[in-house]
């Protein structure tokens, strides 16, 4: 069933009662101007919160073809089925969880959601945990983000309600925010991924089904919720509908975040940050994929377009390399953080991913020999992994060998003969953005602090 | 008259709980290779029905029952 052949009469759409709906063409509906608004003005921009079942809800997350935005992609509609389903045959109160984490470096799409709409996320788990029956929801966090202080202010706004809703802090760090680990740090404080054996819709926190959903993900289905998925496709592509956040960085004048409808051309959501659409572009986070702009300026931003074009929407990501950047150095480094991101748990990762980082690395040296022990290794290492973390890894890795060996093979022949990448500096951000209040250089006992410019004190 | 249904056997492993003792390798050499770290690759699709029983003893021998032999009926 597609958006556009949503049936108006449904009994399901009481949204359209009681609230003039927001401009439907206007792609604003996540980010609108200014600071984030009390919950009186976001009330009076949106209206109330209607009621639902979860099948209500779940029919109409899969007729606004909402795909989860965290990076996964997976149909929302399908994960809420899956959790009421296990709901009603447990006959346990569900859970739900706010993914805020936002553990990609690369990614700030939902800092800036929460700190300017906290309502929305909030509007959107309450109201999933409502149509499941759930009776806690956890609001997921970075340790020291500013957006607990945020989502704390905008719980104590708000009534009471008949679930506990708490903010929970977690460790920051890259694979903490996988969706098993979340569930497993809430249950034991061991904030790793616990693997794919034990369904987390079935049983996650407290052995309960649970709703673990990313923070736009849940914006924008309270938005569907309210409004429809008719408004809600007014703008997007047939097979995405509706409007996306992307995170635009690297070697761009206005980095920041934007927000754009489905099928908008990369040449338009680069032209919103000021870059332009030539040179490498990591899309999708550090587990994406390379595309080269100027031959992908006309790609719709969709994940189905981008995909087809060889990239990858993941966490709704682009970071532009300079002129002249190293797409082999950058993958370097990235790899390098993976390994060292990875949470030691299973072979494929532990030892994988470190060794795949150093063939990057010796290929970047001049050992021709990497290029066949990256070809040989990337395959067995995919899929074998407790979570999907080794993957998104391999998936980049091949991406970067596609490109370094094929279009950039100029490039490649002075790494292999022992000429001096003339690259510029490293762009892609690998750590995530901290917290913004002063931080005081521990140092160890005994030894001088050398600040950046070499000064010892 | 009874008719069975048909049974496909798939071998999973936990790669948290694998410990790359390498013995289901052993068991199983028809279907199971190692990784040069040790650590077991499967076969993707479902069992022969002729190594079924055999895959059952790789299960029993790991040290730490990484590996579960998964039954779907067909």
């Amino acid at each position: 069933m597609t958006a556009t052949q949503f049936d108006i009469g449904s009994p399901a759409l009481n949204f359209v009662i009681g609230h003039a709906m927001p401009d439907p063409y206007a792609t604003d509906r996540l980010l609108p101007e200014g600071r984030s608004p009390s919950l009186a003005d976001h009330l009076a921009r949106l209206g109330a919160m209607p009621r639902a079942t979860s099948a209500q809800l779940a029919q109409l997350l899969e007729a606004a073809g909402l795909l989860g935005r965290g990076g996964a992609g997976f149909p929302t509609g399908r994960k809420v089925a899956a959790v009421a389903a296990a709901v009603a045959a447990r006959r346990l109160p569900g859970v739900v969880v706010a993914n805020c984490c936002e553990g990609d470096p690369t990614s700030l799409k939902d800092r800036v959601l929460v700190e300017r709409s906290p309502h929305l996320v909030i509007d959107g788990a309450l109201h999933a945990a409502e149509a499941l029956g759930a009776d806690r929801v956890v609001l997921a966090v970075h340790d020291d983000s500013p957006a607990r202080f945020t989502l704390v202010a905008a719980l104590l706004e708000r009534p009471q309600t008949s679930c506990e809703v708490t903010v929970v802090e977690v460790p920051d760090r890259y694979i903490a925010s996988e969706a098993t680990a979340l569930v497993r740090y809430l249950n034991s404080g061991d904030a790793r991924p616990a693997g794919r054996l034990v369904p987390i819709w079935e049983t996650g926190v407290g052995g309960r089904p649970t709703l673990v959903a990313n923070a736009e993900t849940l914006a924008q289905l309270a938005l569907i919720a309210r409004f429809g998925p008719a408004w809600f496709g007014a703008i997007g592509t047939p097979a995405e509908p509706g409007t996306c956040l992307v995170t635009v960085g690297g070697a761009v004048r206005r980095p920041g975040v934007v927000e754009v409808a489905h099928g908008t051309p990369l040449a338009s959501v680069l032209g919103r940050a000021g870059a332009p659409s030539t040179g490498w572009a990591l899309l999708g986070g550090l587990a994406g994929r390379w595309v080269d702009l100027s031959a992908t300026a006309g790609v719709g931003f969709s994940t189905a377009e981008l995909a087809a074009a060889g990239g990858s929407r993941g966490v709704g990501s682009i970071v532009v390399l300079p002129p002249g950047g190293c797409v082999l150095g950058e993958t370097a480094r990235i790899l390098r953080y993976h390994a060292d991101a990875g949470a030691r748990q299973c072979g494929p990762c532990m030892f994988g991913l470190p060794a795949i980082a150093a063939d990057m690395t010796a290929l970047g040296s001049g050992d021709r020999g990497a290029l066949d022990r990256l070809r040989r290794r990337l395959p067995v290492i995919n899929g074998r992994g407790g979570c999907g973390h080794p993957d998104g890894a391999v998936a980049l890795a091949a991406s970067a060998l596609a490109v370094v060996t094929t279009r950039e093979g100029g490039h490649l022949h002075q790494h292999l003969t022992g000429g001096r990448c003339q690259a510029p500096p490293f762009v892609v951000p690998l750590d995530v953005a901290p917290a913004p209040r002063a931080a005081t250089p521990r140092r160890p006992a005994g030894s001088a602090f050398i600040d950046s410019r070499g000064r010892r004190s | 008259m009874i008719t069975r249904s048909r049974t496909e056997v798939t071998l999973r492993v936990d790669p948290i709980a694998c410990r790359a003792h390498g013995l289901c390798a052993e068991e199983l050499s028809e279907a199971i290779t190692l990784d040069e770290w040790g650590y077991p690759i499967l076969p993707s699709g479902p069992l022969p029905p002729e190594l079924v029983r055999r895959a059952r003893a790789a299960a029993a021998a790991c040290p730490v029952l990484a590996l579960r032999l998964e039954q779907r009926r067909r």
